[in-house]
């Protein structure tokens, strides 16, 4: 124990000293502020909204902790994900589809009427095979070229589901977007739906903890700081990318099956390469290779969107344009004074 | 000047036997540059032997080739008689370790990490444990250390921690590219005793390449001098300070240069 400038020895549980160790912990103010933001927020907009807002972080939360697998942990900045989360969505939003709304549409387009776990399950299959095939070819690329690339896969995702509009519907859209079913429970009502997106999102942190903190996740760790090193000692860095960016892929494509559900509606302006940028910098916002910080981002950009909408200054027709400049200036200062995020470890 | 590496007695290894690692006409380009032409060398079971040269000579080069990290557009690596994989990991699996330039230790992982970061394809937990006491007990600041972040430690530690990390996959042949490089007289002198102890102790071949003259010439069996990327010697160490080889492809190089400059 360290003598004051007064003399006398300072106890651990004093309430000064522990309270100067709270002024310098950054971590914890973020998580004690986000946390009693959304409580509070919940709280004063009642029930109905808590459950709203519920669903959207649990949906942006597992896009984030997955996207964080890839750009926090392997240290692959990948701007694509959304694609990947479109994938599950559209599989979603066309095998549940019915025939008794197409009838009232085109007719043209044929309906499968799948149930939606079915659905969801192709879903997150095809979004994995799509991005072993993408990878195998992304695997060259490295740094700012992988960049690039990942960015040419959202284009030609979004591009894919405006113009295939024989499996997709183009712009026009798919609506009347099945609800998840297990024999006769139908998850119509909105609490239904949050515990199963909450569900889901446990899930995919889980395997996520699992994945990072075995021997496999080391390695992930030791490709994003030497990769060419890892290559060395015999570890077959293009596979453990490979990998990881599949199951990556393949939990973005679940969270695009919740969100198509939820929303009931899945048109391309879901999946434009803006969401995808937003996507990473909530991620950097939270702190790469930080589950807990994909989490936190993912919850400070749902309150941050949502809370915009009750700032008076703000017209309703500007709220999407606040949000975007908000989280960009949020951005610029994490760079300047926190490039490693809230609870990051690692800078970009 | 004697360039083919035939026929030479050396301290370590034995001569009269295939050379356990054998580079035949190798040659490797970077596009439009020739790093190395037609190099031909061996190494013995159980021979520390050295690369010299300038720089730009191709010695890493050399050492990379052999790991399939560089590409070799003709010519064949040989080890125990057979063609040698270009995938590295296969390379590793063989019984070839390799510790690159510059330590290149993994920072943000414990000293232990880092080691078994070396032996990754051992699936026998109690072997992997084995091999963890053996080279601590050749390094017994990383038994000190073994909790500590990497990044703790000082520079000759972490050449420690690199040439343990070398050693982890339980290797024939072990290939190490300037171990000494950017560290203090004193911990050069240490590091070139480990070596030595390495091959001594281990039984290990070994394969190095280095700046320092003086210091590396006293622990090798046999050095291979190279010069703008071809084999222009090939000796005992003596033979090497004899021959005045090395002053001139240094000098040498350095006269060129002038040369050229005047021009």
């Amino acid at each position: 124990m360290k003598a004051e400038a007064g003399g006398r020895p300072r106890p651990a549980w004093d309430p000064r000293r522990l309270l100067s160790g709270v002024r310098g912990n950054l971590e914890l103010w973020a998580n004690l502020i986000i946390l009693t933001w959304a409580v509070a927020f919940a709280v004063w907009q009642g029930t109905g909204f808590a459950i709203g807002l519920g669903t959207v972080f649990a949906i942006w939360g597992i896009l984030s902790v997955s996207l964080n697998l890839v750009v926090g942990y392997t240290g692959l900045l990948s701007v694509g994900h959304i694609g990947f989360f479109g994938i599950g969505a559209y599989a979603v939003a066309v095998l549940t589809s019915t025939q008794d709304y197409e009838l009232l549409r085109t007719g043209a387009v044929p309906t499968y009427e799948w149930p939606f776990f079915a659905a969801l399950v192709v879903g997150v299959g095809l979004a994995g095979l799509a991005a072993l095939v993408v990878g195998v070819v992304f695997n060259r690329f490295r740094d700012d070229i992988f960049v690039l690339v990942s960015f040419g896969f959202a284009i030609i995702a979004f591009n894919s589901f405006l113009n295939l509009r024989g499996v997709t519907r183009g712009a026009f859209g798919i609506h009347e977007v099945a609800r998840p079913q297990i024999g006769p429970w139908v998850f119509d009502e909105e609490f239904d739906f949050l515990v199963l997106a909450l569900v889901c999102l446990l899930l995919v942190s889980l395997v996520s903890w699992l994945i990072v903190t075995s021997s496999f996740g080391r390695v992930l760790t030791t490709i994003r700081e030497d990769e060419r090193t890892a290559e060395v000692f015999g570890y077959r860095v293009t596979h453990y990318k490979l990998a990881v960016w599949v199951i990556s892929a393949m939990m973005a494509a679940l969270a695009g099956g919740l969100f198509g559900s939820w929303t009931r509606f899945v048109d391309p302006n879901s999946f434009i390469l803006l969401e995808s940028i937003l996507l990473v910098c909530i991620v950097i916002l939270g702190g790469l290779a930080s589950i807990w910080g994909s989490l936190l981002g993912a919850l400070a950009f749902v309150l941050l969107e949502e809370g915009l909408r009750f700032l008076p200054f703000v017209p309703d027709v500007h709220v999407g344009q606040a949000r975007q400049m908000t989280l960009g200036l949020m951005l610029v200062l994490l760079m300047l004074f926190r490039p490693q995020g809230l609870l990051g470890r690692y800078k970009l | 000047m004697d360039n083919s590496s035939e026929g030479r007695p050396a301290a370590g290894g034995d001569q009269n036997a295939a050379p356990l690692l054998r580079l035949e006409n190798v040659s490797v380009r970077y596009g439009a540059v020739s790093a190395l032409a037609d190099v031909s060398l061996g190494v013995q079971k159980g021979e520390v032997v050295a690369v010299m040269g300038p720089n730009g000579a191709g010695k890493s080069t050399v050492l990379k080739a052999v790991m399939g990290l560089a590409p070799v557009v003709t010519g064949q690596v040989y080890w125990r008689g057979a063609r040698l994989s270009s995938a590295t990991h296969e390379i590793v699996k063989e019984g070839i370790s390799f510790v690159p330039q510059g330590r290149r230790l993994f920072t943000h992982l414990t000293i232990e990490e880092n080691l078994e970061m070396g032996c990754h394809f051992l699936k026998d937990r109690a072997e992997r444990e084995r091999r963890l006491e053996s080279v601590m007990e050749l390094f017994p600041i990383l038994r000190e250390k073994r909790r500590d972040p990497a990044s703790q430690m000082s520079g000759g530690q972490q050449q420690m921690l690199a040439l343990g990390r070398g050693l982890m996959s339980g290797p024939d042949a072990l290939l190490l590219d300037e171990p000494t490089l950017g560290l203090a007289p004193v911990i050069v002198k240490e590091v070139f005793r480990n070596v030595e102890a390495i091959g001594r102790t281990l039984g290990t071949t070994i394969m190095i390449v280095e700046h320092n003259i003086r210091g590396v010439l006293d622990i090798v069996d046999r050095a291979y001098v190279l010069d703008a990327g071809r084999l222009v010697f090939n000796g005992t160490p003596e033979e090497v300070l004899e021959t005045g080889i090395l002053t001139e492809v240094f000098l040498g190089k350095v006269e060129a240069q002038m040369e050229e400059e005047e021009e």
